[in-house]
């Protein structure tokens, strides 16, 4: 039985009517948003329903190599994602994302859907991609807020990084601080959420649950782990690729700022 | 005759793909106090920053004597002897950096770091103190109410208590008053006459101050490098 309502096509043509709000906020205050907001609402309409008939198509699979090469897209995706919008980058800074997102993605998952959730087959995509989706989408901005926090730390202060390596520093004494400073700033906004979620906030995915019809208490343990996973995932995607961008922007002991370039 | 503390072999630097200065070859000695002169763009600062590789050797090599050997043989600098010759061997930036905290804090913080063997203390630093006529109320200013000489003054204190073989001066009085350049002059000089081992390289816009705290000069012109000793 099904104890939720279906939404059909003409439904969802009524929601879209609400993009007319910002459509015409844009046009009166002269925003110059009309493009984007139509670029957008058809990305979210084409992109959610293309990824519908892909899940649907996925669900009734039964081989872990298609879901594993599923996952490996949506990583590759994301590591790229990540560093889309940092104010500078460096060669090689999309395969230091990518390592880190794929390290820290496949690990928290799997710990996951093996240890915690555990799912039988541990594959079933019903569970790995939504979670891994997930994990992937809050880690990104982790990775990315983190990323950029590091190179504007490192280009900001120099001077003093500098001062501390003429002074003896290794490499490492001399740009702790500012590492520090980058992992907590990717780590600022789960912590946030954490703090909100239910008071503030309800989460996506919950809201999504209970709408289709689950009982609200499973929905919530759903989202404790949830929210548990993506606070390790961002925690540790945003300490790798800060680590790595390290190893690339300091060799022993200098400063590469001219390894650093401003993307436009 | 007595044998150099610093050798520079060769040195060369690009810049878009044109030698700023190639081959340079120098020496500093004990007591030697050396000017770097050359125009603006000459790359000055750049030579001085590669002394210290906080910019990569593109050409040549640097060789140091590691006075614990006790050997005269200079050695060149490798990746591991880096932190250890950046203690003997200190550059010093026209605009110094400071981090937050008191002067003292600043001072202290140097000891934090892994290659520093030693302690703070501060009755070096008072007697250097004395000599510009300070009180020990200086160590407990904040550094936010420094000005730029005192800012200046800090850095080099921050160096001498390492009690460094080398000074690798970058126009370290060029935005500073008189008084206060007198002050900086004072306080190298004193630091010179601590130990006979000990030599100084300055750039300076001023000419007149290459003369006063100098006996010689390097030369750098813009693509080449005419290099008296």
């Amino acid at each position: 039985m099904q104890d939720y309502i279906v939404l059909g096509y003409g439904q969802l043509a009524l929601a879209a009517l609400l993009i007319l709000v910002n459509l015409v906020l844009s046009i009166v205050l002269k925003l110059g948003l009309e493009r984007s907001l139509c670029i957008a609402t058809l990305r979210t309409v084409v992109q959610l329903l293309l990824i519908g008939f892909v899940l649907e198509w996925l669900f009734g699979q039964d081989n872990p190599f298609i879901v594993l090469a599923i996952a490996l897209g949506m990583t590759a995706i994301a590591a790229s994602a990540s560093i889309n919008r940092t104010q500078r980058r460096f060669s090689g800074m999309y395969w230091d994302s990518l390592l880190s997102i794929l390290a820290t993605a496949g690990f928290i998952t799997g710990i996951s859907l093996i240890g915690i959730v555990r799912v039988d087959p541990w594959y079933d995509p019903q569970y790995l991609i939504p979670l891994l989706g997930m994990i992937l989408g809050n880690t990104l901005n982790g990775i990315s807020l983190g990323l950029d926090r590091f190179m504007t730390n490192l280009i900001d202060q120099q001077p003093q990084i500098e001062t501390l390596l003429t002074l003896g520093a290794t490499r490492w004494e001399a740009v702790h601080q500012q590492m520090r400073d980058a992992i907590r700033t990717g780590m600022i906004p789960i912590v946030n959420s954490m703090m909100v979620v239910g008071l503030v906030s309800l989460p996506g995915m919950m809201t999504g649950q209970i709408l289709a019809g689950a009982n609200p208490i499973d929905a919530v343990r759903y989202q404790i782990i949830l929210m548990f996973m993506i606070a390790s995932g961002t925690a540790l995607g945003t300490f790798g690729v800060v680590l790595l961008a390290f190893n690339t922007l300091l060799v022993p002991h200098q400063l590469r700022l001219d390894r650093l370039s401003s993307s436009s | 005759m007595t044998s150099p503390i610093l050798i520079a072999k060769g040195l060369g630097r690009r810049l878009n793909n044109r030698w700023l200065w190639r081959d340079l070859n120098f020496e500093l000695y004990p007591e030697d106090r050396v000017g770097l002169i050359g125009p603006s763009g000459s790359g000055k600062t750049l030579l001085l920053r590669t002394l210290v590789l906080l910019d990569s050797i593109q050409e040549g090599a640097i060789c140091f004597g590691d006075d614990s050997s006790g050997q005269d043989v200079l050695r060149p600098l490798n990746r591991s002897s880096i932190t250890r010759y950046r203690t003997q061997v200190i550059y010093l930036p026209q605009r110094p950096a400071v981090f937050d905290g008191t002067v003292e804090d600043n001072l202290k913080h140097v000891f934090t770091l892994k290659v520093q063997t030693g302690v703070y203390e501060r009755s070096p630093i008072l007697h250097y103190l004395n000599t510009l006529n300070r009180s020990e109320d200086f160590l407990t200013r904040s550094v936010r109410q420094l000005s730029g000489g005192e800012s200046q003054i800090l850095a080099l204190l921050r160096a001498l208590q390492l009690e460094p073989q080398v000074l690798l001066l970058d126009e370290p009085t060029a935005s500073l008053d008189p008084d206060t350049t007198q002050q900086v002059e004072e306080l190298i000089n004193q630091w010179m006459g601590g130990a006979a081992n000990r030599a100084c390289l300055w750039t300076s816009h001023d000419p007149q101050q290459i003369q006063r705290v100098t006996n010689r000069q390097i030369k750098l012109l813009g693509n080449q490098v005419k290099g008296s000793v």
